[in-house]
């Protein structure tokens, strides 16, 4: 083992990273599919207000961010069915919201401090132990909790009117689906970073949705994706002295180019020669 | 036994009446056409039949239960109207599909996986769909995937099984034999079916009673009677988007 890899704040890191990297890539594909990609790009500025509110008030970031952003994720959903907005509307006014009431806060406190960077920009590697183990709990919750409902997920991204005959509480579950999305780009936030999270969420499911002819196939290739991604994006932050986030991000998005090349490989193979 | 019991059903939209007044009972082994002309609410029937929509006035029951404290699900099977709505890029598996509707309609651990991919499997069988079960949904042809909703919708044994213009897009050859298969189903599993249709040339051939709307349900009765009814020559007469053929 690399001496590196010895120390405790690495360690942390690549636990906590693994992690929120599977949740990410899971939630990342059911979203993906109901066309809410941009989703998580909202909740992150969200958080945004929610880290302002902690540092405000003195109380730990990533808790007043969970309270924050689930609760506006809520009011998203409510705020979609009452009032019929299109598409992405509700988001956008919320995320619109969220990065005003951050700025606000921010400036109120001690303006833009390092802390406020830090998880504009993500900051693996000073997660706290307590910070860890919150996310590594909230993580596996996720997890869980998409694999109690994994089979009526599906369903309702699938073909959601069949799902509803079939008697599946879609209403229920886009609710649990956007509070479990809120919790991941909190804990994701912590990774790559208010800016980048959506990043996470979105990428390594579409390089695993290139490739796959099967939902299970999707899930085990985005996954993988989402972990190695973050694995050799800490590494390769240890090594060269550069910021973890964007070699995250930017090793998921090598993967998603690399499957991309093998899908359209595979199709001008079908094809065939002319 | 009634399987499923509309009472003074009337639907508005916007203000404009869909139907109006509709009573209609369908009982076990009934293999229904319900016909009509576009926009005469065969679809919104159904809907509101499954509780997908919820009727301006008037009542719906479900194996004895009103609609809203039904929930024994599994016993009504749906395929809706040939799935515009699915992404045909899905990265789903034909078992997977199928395995949607079963395990969506169960408690956690009430059968082992062995159980339920045998399920699967059987669902698969009946439509002639065994040999696809890793074919991922995308890439069968649209008669093939109306098989695979098909199977979805029986996996979990209904009683009943609502088939919303099942064949539109399908060629001649792939209907006929989905057809043979439908009044297999209902013959020999006693499964009630209720198809929404234009084909005339269907009642015909398969079913064994006919409702026909337009807002109002003009007739209901045995498609026999409806051949030689006022109604159906005037249906005939009017064009009425219906397609008249010999299978």
């Amino acid at each position: 083992m690399p001496a590196f890899l010895t120390y405790d704040f690495i360690q942390r890191a690549f636990l906590a990273g693994v992690f929120i990297a599977v949740a990410c890539a899971v939630l990342g594909l059911f979203l993906i599919l109901r066309k809410d990609a941009m989703i998580g790009h909202g909740l992150a500025h969200i958080a945004f207000a929610g880290v302002a509110l902690g540092l405000f008030l003195n109380v730990l970031p990533l808790v007043a961010a969970l309270a924050v952003t689930v609760a506006a994720a809520m009011a998203i959903i409510k705020l979609k069915d009452r009032t019929r907005l299109y598409g992405d509307t509700a988001i956008g006014i919320f995320s619109s919201l969220g990065l005003a009431v951050g700025i606000l806060l921010a400036s109120m406190a001690r303006g833009f401090n390092v802390e406020l960077m830090s998880y504009l920009f993500g900051d693996i590697l000073a997660i706290e132990p307590l910070e860890v183990g919150l996310a590594v709990i909230l993580a596996a919750a996720v997890l869980l909790a998409v694999k109690m409902n994994y089979a009526k997920l599906l369903f309702m991204t699938f073909d959601r009117e069949s799902a509803r005959a079939a008697g599946v509480k879609v209403g229920r579950l886009d609710m649990l689906l956007m509070v479990l999305t809120a919790v991941t780009v909190v804990l994701g936030m912590k990774v790559v970073g208010i800016l980048l999270v959506a990043a996470l969420i979105v990428i390594p499911a579409a390089a695993g949705l290139q490739v796959a002819a099967s939902f299970r196939t999707a899930v085990r290739v985005s996954t993988a994706v989402a972990v190695v991604s973050v694995g050799a994006g800490l590494g390769l932050s240890l090594v060269l002295n550069i910021p973890a986030s964007a070699a995250i991000v930017i090793f998921c998005f090598l993967a998603f180019g690399i499957f991309s090349l093998l899908k359209k490989g595979r199709g001008s193979a079908m094809r065939g020669p002319g | 036994m009634d399987l499923i019991v509309l009472r003074d059903i009337s639907f508005r939209y916007d203000g404009t009446p869909v139907l109006v007044d509709i009573d209609l009972t369908i009982r076990e082994g009934d293999f229904l056409a319900i016909i009509g002309p576009n926009g005469s609410g065969k679809t919104t029937l159904v809907k509101i039949a499954l509780g997908l929509l919820e009727p301006s006035s008037g009542s719906v029951e479900a194996f004895g239960k009103p609609l809203r404290e039904f929930s024994d699900w599994q016993k009504i099977g749906y395929v809706p109207q040939k799935a515009t709505h699915i992404d045909p890029f899905f990265p789903a598996s034909v078992e997977e599909v199928v395995g949607m509707a079963l395990l969506s309609n169960r408690k956690p651990r009430a059968r082992s996986a062995r159980e339920g991919r045998g399920e699967i499997l059987r669902a698969l069988d009946e439509v002639g769909m065994a040999d696809y079960g890793n074919s991922a949904i995308g890439r069968l042809s649209g008669g093939q995937q109306q098989r695979v909703f098909i199977a979805r919708a029986l996996v979990t044994s209904p009683k009943i099984l609502f088939l919303d213009e099942p064949t539109t897009g399908v060629d001649a050859e792939t209907q006929a034999s989905f057809y043979d298969m439908l009044d297999r189903l209902n013959s020999r599993e006693g499964l009630a079916i209720v198809l929404v249709t234009h084909d005339i040339g269907i009642v015909n051939k398969h079913v064994t009673s006919v409702a026909c709307l337009n807002q109002r349900l003009a007739y209901h009765g045995s498609h026999e009677d409806f051949c030689q009814s006022e109604v159906f020559r005037d249906m005939v007469s009017r064009g009425d988007h219906l397609i008249l053929h010999e299978h």
